[in-house]
């Protein structure tokens, strides 16, 4: 936690348009110089329910949420069941308001529209007595009427920016650019003239808070606001991808509608099929005929792609699947996030898997190792699978723009052309040996022929084959199918040590403990890993993106390095320890776990509780937290 | 120039091009239907002007699953009941590739009747040849989507309480734009139909009768069969709906009172192919995607230069 930062927070219910307020917000900030990251959260509901993001702005390096927030704009839910029914909920309009008191910090500031939550609506919320207590600075300010003067009441929301704008004493200049640049005509019109208004009457009001907009550092070089998303999405488009079909499910609905708006510009396809049976299908059907192609889905849907998933392994078709894990089991909570799908991904499909596993851990890793997952499938004929989740998929943070400015890679790998196919191996009948016992390069991967071309006929079945890919049940070729392909895991670690960097270190070398974390909670651990060396900890931390093939060797060096390891997840079974134990095979006694399941990610304040619990051996306070010992203990 | 110079190959096609020479004996039992069907599609083939490099044929699980290894050309082998979402990205993925796909009465209207109805109803152009044999052949002889009720079986040792689907009604209903019904005992006809499902462009529908001698003993082995292009007793427009749905229905429970029709039921050449469709709305490339996979001049777009302006 910095002095020097906002956590502002807007709430209201869907449809109140707080994603793309929040979005414009966080644009805002990021163009004035400052660094920036959101956090969502939302309920699965198309209207109403109460919704907010946070926009958390630093001249600092922002790399995760915060702990708990400094200014709530809270709008309440247009979209409410009828706060007179008694209903299971609760009146739901106040909700964004009396739903987010708990974590505002000491000193913070509220605005709310009292527009809509008039006074008798929050009378038994204390708000006075409780603003007294906390020293919370609360400005009733009627945003709705001012919306309803200028034309439509959704801009309730512009008014609320305009409010939050002056009570920070900032220019709103920022936020007139992006409403230039986002609308035209009367609505454009109707928007300035709220915002105008809404700041002068702002300015108005008496400002008792402290709290301001940090000062503002420049940044190098150009900024550019993005999601893990849309990382995953503009890695796949670089590394030759023009194919994807799908089926909607939360939260990977996200990149599989990145991927249809973007596809046609690129002279590429999208397909949205009748269910992830079909989806995963027709991804291996576009890469047997030449295309690089992909397929995803959620936890339930990606249930679904278990068999294709082994086909794919069997038949040796390359192909990208994305895991867009959400709070599980069945449909769990589908807006929250979780990591409870690893042993999923790593399992699912009958038979040895053969498969690659990345979990990148924010938008750069997002990017990177979508990349790789694409160069591995192709140049190594395997399925390759991206798990991130409903946390990494929604939040934005601001990245150098230079980072995307790469080299295009179409190269579908281990494709023949038919000058080479008719050099290559065949059987005395004429068919292609498309799955060579011995490929010529000494390699374990067999180059293979696609459909049309002159020569390269072959078949390729789930059934175990021979090297032309007929049906066998010998045994000697049995042991020889099955080596090749397994055997490519040990040459893609090779590969992935030799070239890729997907593991990441944090912290003083020489540190007494660690904190092993994987996937879309490792910049939150790191920024706790800062706090506990500032508080006299001696602490490092390691982020581990490969969960197949496991990087053995790198992380036992690690845990080697430290006397104990506490494994941060969000899942309730400690499953990435379970994967570590499984693949190294010791160090059991050295690893306890923090894991947290509720639904919420973790704030860095938590992983720091969760730490020196471990160390000294404390009973856990939180209850929104589970600590597991070691293994023996 | 075509990285795939088997396609459009001028040159005169044998259908003995299409026996592999790996496993050129079939392993289905004598009198099995299956037979049928691979000699009627070899047949075909010469008439179509296809060469084994530029087919590629998708089939599920079960006998008919096997039509792969006995037929020589591109293939993949799929899952149960899967043959069809394959088949129809690689077809979008290089349309001048011809598209077959092949399967079982239980892979087909059964575990991939989903499949089935929705690549019907999106029109992809190639042809889907369904073993119908009214049974489970490979797993033993379970009731099958097509066993007439009543049929017993060890899963089902009462009789099926289940009427049975009817899938050239289904086909139309879904939207397929050739639906045919031949049989294993009619190779003439079965080629000529074959051959002209392949030329259609659109999904064309052939549920192909064949017998399983093994484990449908009770079943007729579709003979005698009727003609309904050839039958004095039945006069209908294929390219009619109503008409074609009246004499699929009846062509339905005929055989479950022992009289075999085949013929053309639906033939409508009217409408655009799913990839024409989608063609038509600019979401999909008139040049054949995988092409350009080996197109060493082309430049591949980049995000840095397309997209990243949203973002700043």
């Amino acid at each position: 936690m910095t002095d020097q930062e906002l956590i502002w927070r807007i709430a209201g219910g869907s449809g109140d348009g707080i994603d793309s307020t929040s979005q414009n917000f966080a644009k805002a900030l990021m163009r004035s110089g400052l660094d920036v990251f959101t956090h969502r959260h939302y309920p699965s509901r198309i209207r109403g329910g109460h919704t907010f993001v946070e926009v958390r702005a630093s001249n600092e390096n922002v790399r995760s949420r915060g702990d708990g927030y400094n200014f709530l704009l809270a709008l309440g839910d247009s979209f409410a069941r009828n706060p007179q029914e008694e209903a299971y909920y609760g009146n739901e309009e106040v909700k964004p308001l009396s739903e987010n008191l708990h974590d505002l910090r000491e000193g913070g500031v509220i605005v709310y529209d009292e527009g809509l939550l008039a006074e008798d609506s929050i009378a038994d919320l204390d708000l006075e007595e409780r603003a007294e207590e906390n020293d919370w600075h609360v400005y009733p300010i009627n945003l709705r009427e001012m919306a309803r003067e200028h034309g439509r009441e959704i801009m309730r929301n512009t008014a609320g920016i305009a409010v939050t704008a002056a009570l920070l004493d900032t220019d709103p200049s920022y936020f007139e650019t992006l409403m230039e640049e986002n609308m035209s005509g009367d609505m454009l019109e109707a928007n300035l003239a709220v915002l105008e208004d809404a700041y002068a009457r702002a300015e108005e009001l008496e400002h008792t808070h402290d709290l301001t907009i940090p000062d503002a550092a420049d940044h190098d070089e150009e900024q550019v606001l993005l999601s893990g998303s849309n990382a995953i999405t503009y890695g796949a488009l670089d590394e030759g991808c023009r194919f994807i079909a799908g089926y909607p499910m939360t939260p990977w609905t996200d990149v599989f509608t990145l991927m249809s708006q973007h596809l046609p510009k690129f002279g590429g396809i999208s397909e949205q099929v009748e269910d992830e049976i079909a989806a995963a299908a027709l991804a291996l059907g576009a890469s047997h005929a030449g295309v690089k192609a992909m397929s995803g889905s959620s936890g339930g849907g990606f249930a679904l792609m278990s068999e294709p998933l082994g086909l794919a392994e069997i038949t040796e078709t390359p192909v990208v699947l994305v895991e867009a894990m959400r709070a599980g089991p069945s449909t769990g909570m589908p807006t929250k996030p979780e990591q409870a799908d690893l042993e999923h991904v790593l399992y699912t499909s009958q038979g040895d898997s053969a498969r690659i596993v990345f979990a990148p851990a924010n938008i750069r890793e997002c990017y990177d190792q979508t990349r790789t997952a694409f160069r591995i499938a192709y140049e190594y004929q395997i399925p390759s699978i991206v798990i991130y989740d409903q946390k990494l998929q929604g939040e934005l943070r601001n990245v150098d723009e230079s980072f995307f400015d790469r080299e295009p890679n179409a190269d579908p790998g281990a494709v023949l052309t038919e000058e080479e196919i008719a050099e290559a191996a065949h059987h005395s009948s004429g068919k292609f040996q498309r799955f060579q016992h011995e490929p010529e390069d000494g390699s374990n991967v067999s180059p293979r022929s696609v459909p049309g071309q002159k020569g390269g006929r072959f078949l390729a079945t789930g059934n175990e084959h021979t090297q032309e890919g007929h049906i066998s049940e010998d045994p000697d070729n049995r042991i020889a199918q099955m080596d090749r392909r397994l055997d490519k895991l040990d040459d893609i670690r090779a590969d992935l040590d030799e070239n890729a960097d997907h593991q990441t270190y944090y912290g003083p070398e020489d540190a007494e403990y660690g904190i092993l974390i994987w996937g879309s909670h490792q910049d939150t651990a790191f920024e706790a890993v800062d706090r506990l060396n500032d508080d006299g900890h001696s602490v490092k931390a390691l982020g581990v993106s490969d969960m197949m093939p496991y990087p053995v060797e790198e992380v036992s060096e690690w845990l080697e390095s430290v006397d104990e390891a506490l494994v941060v997840e969000m899942n309730a079974s400690a499953q990435f320890r379970g994967l570590t134990q499984k693949e190294i095979g010791r160090f059991g006694p050295k690893l306890s776990s923090l894991l947290k399941y509720n639904g919420n990610p973790f704030e860095p304040a938590e992983i720091v509780e969760g730490f020196e619990t471990s160390i000294n051996g404390e009973e856990l306070a939180a209850t929104n937290l589970k600590y597991l010992p070691a293994a023996g203990d | 120039m075509s990285a795939f110079s088997a396609i459009g190959e001028e040159r005169d096609i044998d259908r003995d091009e299409f026996t592999p020479g790996i496993e050129p004996q079939a392993t289905w039992c004598p009198g099995c239907g299956d037979f049928g069907v691979l000699k009627a599609l070899k047949q075909a083939m010469p008439e179509v002007g296809r060469n084994p490099d530029e087919v590629a044929l998708f089939t599920g699980i079960g006998c008919s699953g096997k039509l792969n290894s006995y037929f020589e050309s591109y293939g993949f082998h799929t899952i149960h009941g899967r043959s069809l979402p394959v088949a129809r990205a690689a077809k979008l993925a290089n349309p001048d590739v011809e598209v077959i796909a092949a399967g079982g009465d239980g892979d087909g209207y059964g575990i991939g009747g989903n499949h089935f109805m929705h690549t019907a109803r999106e029109n992809h152009d190639m042809a889907y040849i369904v073993f119908n044999n009214e049974i489970f052949g490979l797993t033993k002889g379970q009731t099958s989507p097509t066993s007439p009720k009543g049929h017993k079986s060890k899963t089902q040792p009462s009789g099926s309480a289940k009427s049975p689907i009817r899938p050239l009604s289904l086909a139309l209903t879904s939207g397929a734009t050739y639906v045919a019904r031949t049989a294993a005992v009619n190779p003439n006809q079965a080629k000529e139909i074959i051959a002209e499902a392949i030329e259609h462009d659109g999904f064309a529908h052939i549920d192909f009768l064949t017998q399983c001698p093994t484990w449908n003993k009770d079943a007729k082995h579709y003979v005698p069969y009727t003609d309904i292009q050839q039958s004095d007793d039945y006069d209908f427009d294929t390219s009619n709906r109503e008409e074609a749905a009246e004499m699929m229905f009846e062509t339905e429970n005929k055989l479950y009172d022992g009289e075999v029709l085949t013929g053309r039921y639906y033939v409508n050449e009217e409408s655009p192919s799913y990839g024409q469709e989608k063609q038509a709305t600019g979401e999909m490339p008139e040049e054949p995607l995988a092409e350009r996979y080996f197109d060493e001049d082309y430049e591949w777009e980049r995000s840095a230069d397309e997209l990243l302006k949203h973002h700043k």
